[in-house]
């Protein structure tokens, strides 16, 4: 199997990393960044579990190559916060309550912050749609919406 | 069939040529074991379902014309094989003369996924419950591919041969769709019914288009295709003359529904009933068609 080298920033921070041609971006912030707040949920593009922006869009990360990735901006979950400073979306989910057994989270949070950042005043509606490929198998849908609700507001 | 939730992906080889020649040639001399690839949402569902094993995967979305995505009064709309889901939903020209496709894009799983997932990989699949199939054969699409003699053109009307099976041979890459100018005055929808009200697979879909048309008896002419519910989208051509030859009312219009029902050949699976299915297409087709005549009429 052929490997790539390729270079990409991850959380602003410059990256060279070595994969093979199957590893997804979820595997190689996982086990070759050792950015475990991406989790596996699915491997098929249903739970939303992995989600990371790429150049500033959300995409199910275990849908997309690492090779694929050469040049690109990637920010998980860890790069949500900066400074010591918690994102408004990471607050207001904190301050909802709106975590559960927390394993949807990570996929939530970066869901919600692409959403507020290409709309900043989402409607109920939006923030549906927005949100539809981040299953809470714990069901804690109503925190969770009421979180982006109070962020927006911020 | 086993469900496998393993992170992994079985191995291959990734290459990313860098021409559409460099590109057809490999795909010939590896057939049957390379395979063009765009967003991957459907092709790494199957590989780690064990259903699909190739040994290269070969990114085409930077060759050239993969990401174009214009429109021309004349000439119509151009999508590029690469341009992804969410880019046609945003695009002014697809809301203003197309907006039928932008809601069959705006029905497709979740946004996150949109952003990998192409119109023209929907085609390439060929699922029967493709999403995006009936708007593209409503607006009467053409593939623009590139295959080992070069450049040609691909009407949708006969490009479907059964689930999965299209008329693409060893080293044709789909490069665009392209949709003619819609007919003036024309109006259309998209319905689909899934387990959920957002992003599952459909059930049954159904795609309705129409527009004036003073050649035909009744004065307009109706497109009418249904996802889901055939081995190949479904032109419901019987539904489609009687409209064309019947004048257009609330009973003319059940009547159609009830012809395309009659006319469509759905199977029993894990998400509906041959006898529910053609149920669903005979009410959501009344809906469909209501709808569209409505929005006719204003």
């Amino acid at each position: 199997m052929a490997f790539h080298k390729i270079y990409l920033t991850v959380n602003g921070k410059d990256e060279q990393v070595v994969v093979p041609s199957n590893m997804t971006l979820m595997c190689m912030v996982r086990e070759s960044l050792a950015l475990t707040g991406t989790k596996n949920g699915c491997s098929a593009g249903e739970c939303g579990a992995c989600t990371v922006l790429i150049n500033g869009e959300p995409v199910n990360s275990c849908m997309v190559l690492a090779a694929e990735c050469d040049g690109a901006e990637i920010v998980t979950v860890e790069g949500l916060a900066s400074d010591q400073q918690l994102d408004p979306i990471q607050e207001a989910m904190i301050e909802a309550g709106a975590v559960q057994c927390g394993f949807c989270t990570p996929g939530v949070l970066i869901s919600s912050r692409a959403l507020l950042d290409r709309n900043p005043n989402p409607s109920e509606d939006e923030i549906r749609e927005a949100l539809v490929g981040n299953l809470c198998r714990c069901t804690g849908y109503v925190r969770i919406m009421d979180s982006v609700k109070a962020a927006a507001r911020r | 069939m086993a469900i496998n939730a393993h992170p992994t992906l079985p191995e291959f080889d990734y290459l990313r040529p860098e021409t559409l020649i460099e590109a057809s040639d490999f795909l010939v001399r590896h057939a049957p074991d390379a395979r063009p690839f765009l967003g991957g949402t459907d092709v790494f569902v199957r590989m780690r379902d064990g259903l699909l094993t190739p040994k290269f995967l070969v990114d085409v979305k930077r060759l050239p014309g993969m990401n174009d995505l214009h429109f021309d009064p004349l000439s119509g709309l151009i999508i590029g094989a690469a341009v992804n889901m969410n880019r046609v939903i945003a695009s002014q020209e697809v809301q203003e003369h197309y907006p039928m496709l932008a809601e069959a894009c705006r029905s497709v799983a979740s946004y996150p996924l949109r952003n990998r997932a192409t119109i023209v990989g929907n085609i390439c699949n060929a699922s029967p419950a493709g999403d995006t199939l009936g708007a593209s054969l409503a607006f009467e699409g053409v593939l623009h591919i590139h295959g080992s003699d070069g450049m040609r053109r691909e009407s949708l009307v006969n490009f479907f041969l059964g689930p999965g099976k299209t008329r693409l041979k060893a080293g044709d890459i789909a490069v665009a769709l392209h949709l003619p100018p819609p007919p003036a005055g024309s109006k259309g929808t998209y319905l689909k019914l899934g387990r959920n009200k957002l992003s599952d697979l459909s059930i049954v879909g159904v795609t309705a288009l129409a527009h004036p048309d003073s050649a035909a008896p009744s004065g307009y002419r109706f497109r009418l295709v249904l996802a889901s519910v055939a081995p190949v989208p479904f032109v419901a051509n019987e539904a489609e003359d009687y409209l064309a030859n019947t004048p257009i009312t609330s009973d003319s219009i059940r009547a159609a529904a009830r012809l395309a029902a009659e006319a469509c050949a759905p199977i029993d699976d894990v998400r509906g009933s041959v006898r529910y299915r053609k149920q669903m297409v005979k009410n959501l087709s009344t809906r469909a068609l209501s709808e569209v005549w409505e929005k006719l009429k204003k």
